[in-house]
């Protein structure tokens, strides 16, 4: 015990130095953060960060701080400081963050663990809150907990320095997403596009089938896949969610912005006729089971991770298209022999309709718990380019981080979906599932997840499905 | 009355327990019978106090707590009073894990305990019969957790995936015919259309002379026969109906539709059928290079082929759909506790006095009257134990439903203790409401423990 007790104590007083060193670093980036806002309000723009990044820098390192270690980015000396970081990511994914926590470990002397969170996520958060020992750092799945959380005053607001960073690097649109009620909470670093659809190409080339541009195209290629004898498209049903991304994109693409936004704020219900509309759109591919890879019993069975699998194993593959989002391409590398980009590739989304084809992103983003030092520091970093540079080399990454130089991506699929999504500015719109309370949007067995899993199983009732999804939305949205 | 002076002991031995324990060493040894006869409340409540104070930290104080947390709303804060318990009677979701729970009391425990009591009753007589105990009980030494994972793979709806399916489609493949090319269909706007019972029948009437093609298409390279000829056009044989049926897909998608391009396979064991008036009036299968050739009373008939050709492959049974999922989990639990069943049975059974067996047979019982008639009753009160301890066990069921279950049958599995979980920590976030189900299951458990502590007790007098 009273070495335990010991440790950290004379770690504070011999590290007083370090002390004065990030007051020093956090003041400089206050500073620079204040011109930055000041010249965003003069007129914004690309151009004046430019400046800005150069006029910061000879500031940076005249505070000369010797733990910053890269380019112009400062953060604090850390040493004998533990730092616990949690979000949902396993697999490929958490060790690809795992590169960035050792970056930052190198950096500043901390120690930092991950803990995955699992998929019932501000249960996880809110038990260890409420046990009195948060992790420092989260990274939140669904922006509605980020709202949650600071109506409760769990998070903390980004401090100066981490602040400093995501204005330099972030568009508006996603500086927004991260705040509620005028402050600013959290930095979305990892997001995705949702608004993709993958194909195993030799499939595509042995079927003569082409990318298509509109839903109707879709359905077709579908067809003519199914001609050569491949399944066509692969549903992972037994992961609610990824029904819940179909039913955005078409909503998105074929009901407009507008009324998306007004749907994921309930502020119109699920028995709109919008809602009948591209549940019907959706049941136009659901009802064709030919077109379903092992029909509409097989979808059900199917999870996400085997749903893109079944794709791109096997000649002929059990699939020849899979929908989801970015990070695909991670699983394929990780769990198939195909190769992105040559085996396998992407389109955008379809456009339904006579909407525009959709962008639909998801993201998580990191907030901190503990209002300490090391938190705000890890915040800082992982605003930084820096940090997104390491991520992005890893794949299955996508940073809105617009400072990132997109040679930073390991291939040319995931450069082409990066400004595809940095392309489209603030004209994303954020997954609506992750928008909604969790008991709606987020819990397995529940909610959109279940209800949708119930339209797949039965296309034909839309207006079932339509009743059913507001019954449950008025539940969790509370009226 | 005996609580009443534990709790009596309890209150004095936080005073005077410390003085008193040393004393009787000290001054005791003279008169040490009256010493120990006048300390013993206090001994006694030393010893208890231990116990008591972990029996009322990790059992009292909680269930006090959450009958308490139970009149309060989500956050705790607001008295509601008996409104989550309403809100637990009025959910449908809530009154289908009850109902459930009513279906695993009462299926669950009397299946694990008769299979218990036939697996007991028959290794007596086999010689390899502590063997056949053995792998009879392993279940019991793997956790729940991965006893569900196994079962969840054992039901997976692949046949190539789940070993329950595997069977139920080699038993089923093996006594009905296979389909020639399941899942194969003619293009959508072709001159086929899709009737009743998944056959397709053309719509204009077959002529003798010009070749009837029938192109179909869906077929997996791999699933066409090795060695499938190159289709031919069908030579016009005079007062017959000839074409050629064949997979009218090239690679690449190159071929014409409707057209035999060269490199487009034939397919040979199509059933073609005539058909005049929804009657049949001749058929046909079609041969090595996809011709086939109806005889003359099928000119001026629709061509159909049955949709026997074509039938999907069968899937094997939904083991998880909403139907069979709660029946499925529990052949999973009876799995795991059959063997204990058995072990406490067959100990109850090496102390039944083999003399009234001998007896009964003697008199000319057959076995099955030895056994309903003498092991049964002699066995009674320990069936009535394992039953009430699996009943106690089946009513706090949880993780086998939560793993085994797919998260769109999970409400039509759900259980109490489910429903508790979900209600507090997922996705529900109402721990008033999670509390309210948590008294209602000690509600549940509570008789079946005071009739297992009355039974208890009389064993005890006897």
């Amino acid at each position: 015990m009273h070495r335990l007790k010991g440790k950290p104590f004379t770690a504070t007083a011999g590290g007083a130095s370090h002390r004065r060193a990030t007051r020093i670093a956090l003041a400089a980036a206050a500073a620079s953060a204040l011109v930055l806002s000041a010249s965003a309000c003069g007129g914004g723009g690309s151009d004046d960060n430019g400046k800005d990044k150069k006029t910061s820098s000879p500031t940076a390192s005249a505070s000369g701080s010797a733990a910053g270690g890269g380019e112009n980015l400062q953060l604090p000396d850390l040493h004998g400081q533990k730092l616990e970081v949690a979000a949902v990511w396993t697999g490929p994914e958490q060790k690809n963050f795992q590169k960035v926590l050792d970056e930052f470990d190198k950096r500043t002397g901390a120690k930092s663990t991950f803990v995955p969170t699992g998929d019932s996520q501000s249960t996880f958060l809110g038990t260890k809150i409420q046990g009195g020992a948060p992790p420092d750092v989260a990274f939140l799945a669904q922006n509605g907990v980020l709202h949650q959380f600071a109506d409760k005053g769990w998070i903390k607001p980004l401090g100066p320095a981490a602040q400093a960073e995501l204005q330099k690097n972030f568009s508006k649109g996603w500086q927004d997403l991260g705040a509620w009620k005028g402050k600013q909470y959290g930095i979305y670093a990892k997001v995705s596009n949702k608004s993709m659809i993958w194909y195993n190409t030799a499939a595509f080339s042995n079927a003569g089938a082409t990318e298509p541009k509109t839903w109707d195209d879709f359905l077709k290629t579908a067809e003519t896949v199914f001609d050569s004898g491949t399944a066509p498209v692969s549903i992972g049903g037994a992961d609610g969610w990824t029904l819940t991304d179909w039913f955005e994109n078409i909503y998105l693409s074929q009901a407009g912005p507008e009324k998306y936004d007004q749907l994921a704020a309930h502020k119109i219900k699920w028995t709109d006729p919008s809602v009948k509309d591209a549940l019907t759109t959706l049941g136009q591919l659901f009802s064709k089971t030919d077109l379903i890879a092992g029909g509409t019993k097989g979808a059900l069975g199917t999870d996400f991770p085997k749903s893109v699998t079944q794709t791109f194993t096997g000649n002929p593959p059990a699939a020849a298209m899979v929908y989801e989002a970015d990070f695909v391409s991670a699983f394929i590398s990780a769990n198939t022999k195909a190769k992105v980009g040559t085996d396998a590739k992407e389109f955008a989304f379809p456009a339904v309709g006579s909407g525009k084809a959709p962008v639909v992103s998801g993201g998580d983003v990191a907030v901190a718990l503990k209002d300490t030092p090391a938190a705000q520091a890890l915040l800082t970093f992982i605003a930084s380019t820096d940090a997104a540079k390491i991520w992005a080399q890893g794949g299955g990454y996508l940073s809105p981080n617009k400072s990132l130089d997109f040679a930073a991506y390991p291939d040319d699929v995931q450069r082409s979906i990066a400004q595809s999504l940095i392309g489209a500015g603030d004209d994303f719109r954020f997954d609506m599932s992750d928008q909604a309370p969790a008991a709606f949007g987020g819990t397995k067995g529940e909610g959109e997840w279940k209800d949708l899993q119930d339209f797949l199983a039965k296309p034909s009732d839309v207006a079932g499905a339509q009743a059913k999804l507001e019954a449950d939305a008025a539940k969790a949205y509370g009226g | 009355m005996a609580p009443a002076s534990v709790a009596d002991a309890t209150a004095g031995a936080g005073g005077g327990g410390s003085a008193a324990v040393p004393s009787p060493p000290g001054s005791g040894r003279p008169r040490p019978r009256r010493g120990i006869t006048a300390t013993r409340p206090w001994v006694a409540a030393l010893f208890l106090l231990p116990a008591l104070i972990l029996l009322g930290a990790l059992v009292a104080y909680p269930i006090i707590y959450t009958v308490k947390r139970s009149l309060y709303d989500a956050d705790g804060s607001g008295f509601v009073g008996l409104k989550n318990f309403g809100t637990v009677f009025s959910d449908h979701g809530i009154l289908t894990a009850v109902r459930n729970n009513v279906i695993w009391v009462v299926v669950a425990p009397a299946v694990a305990t008769a299979l218990g009591l036939v697996f007991a009753v028959l290794t007596e007589r086999v010689r390899w019969g502590t063997a056949f105990k053995l792998v009879v009980f392993m279940p019991m030494a793997i956790s729940m957790l991965a006893a569900g994972i196994i079962f969840r793979l054992v039901y997976e709806q692949d046949p190539s995936q789940g070993v329950a399916n595997a069977v139920v489609v080699a038993v089923h493949d093996t006594f009905t015919d296979n389909a020639a090319y399941p899942g194969a269909r003619p293009r959508p706007n072709s001159d086929l259309k899709p009737t009743a019972g998944g056959s397709f029948t053309s719509a204009s009437a077959a002529a003798s002379g010009t070749a009837a093609d029938l192109p179909l298409v869906g077929i997996p390279a791999n699933k066409v026969p090795k060695g499938a000829a190159d289709a031919k056009p069908a030579a016009p044989e005079p007062g017959k109906v000839t074409g050629t049926v064949w997979l009218d897909f090239r690679p690449g998608g190159t071929g014409k539709p409707g057209v035999i391009d060269p490199g487009e396979k034939a397919l040979s064991g199509v059933k073609v059928q005539a058909v005049k008036d929804g009657k049949v009036v001749a058929s046909a299968k079609s041969g090595k290079d996809g011709t086939y050739s109806l005889p003359a009373k099928a000119v001026g008939a629709q061509l159909r082929l049955p949709g026997s050709n074509f039938s999907g492959k069968y899937e094997g049974i939904n083991w998880l759909g909403p139907t069979l999922v709660t029946p499925s989990i529990i052949v999973s639990y009876v799995w795991m506790w059959a063997g204990f069943a058995m072990v406490l049975i067959a100990a109850g059974l090496a102390g039944v006095p083999r003399e009234l067996m001998e007896q009964a047979r003697v008199d000319g019982a057959n076995e099955w009257q030895v056994f309903r008639r003498i092991t049964v009753p002699l066995l009674a009160p320990v069936l009535v134990v394992v039953t009430v301890t699996l009943m106690i066990n089946v009513l706090k069921i949880f993780d086998l439903v939560y793993i085994i279950a797919p998260g769109n049958t999970q409400q039509d599995a759900n259980v109490l203790a489910l429903q508790l979980y979900l209600s507090s920590f997922g996705g529900g976030d109402d721990q008033g409401v999670g509390s309210a189900i948590g008294v209602i299951l000690l509600l549940l458990v509570l008789p079946v423990m005071v009739f297992n502590i009355r039974r208890l007790r009389k064993e005890g007098r006897r």
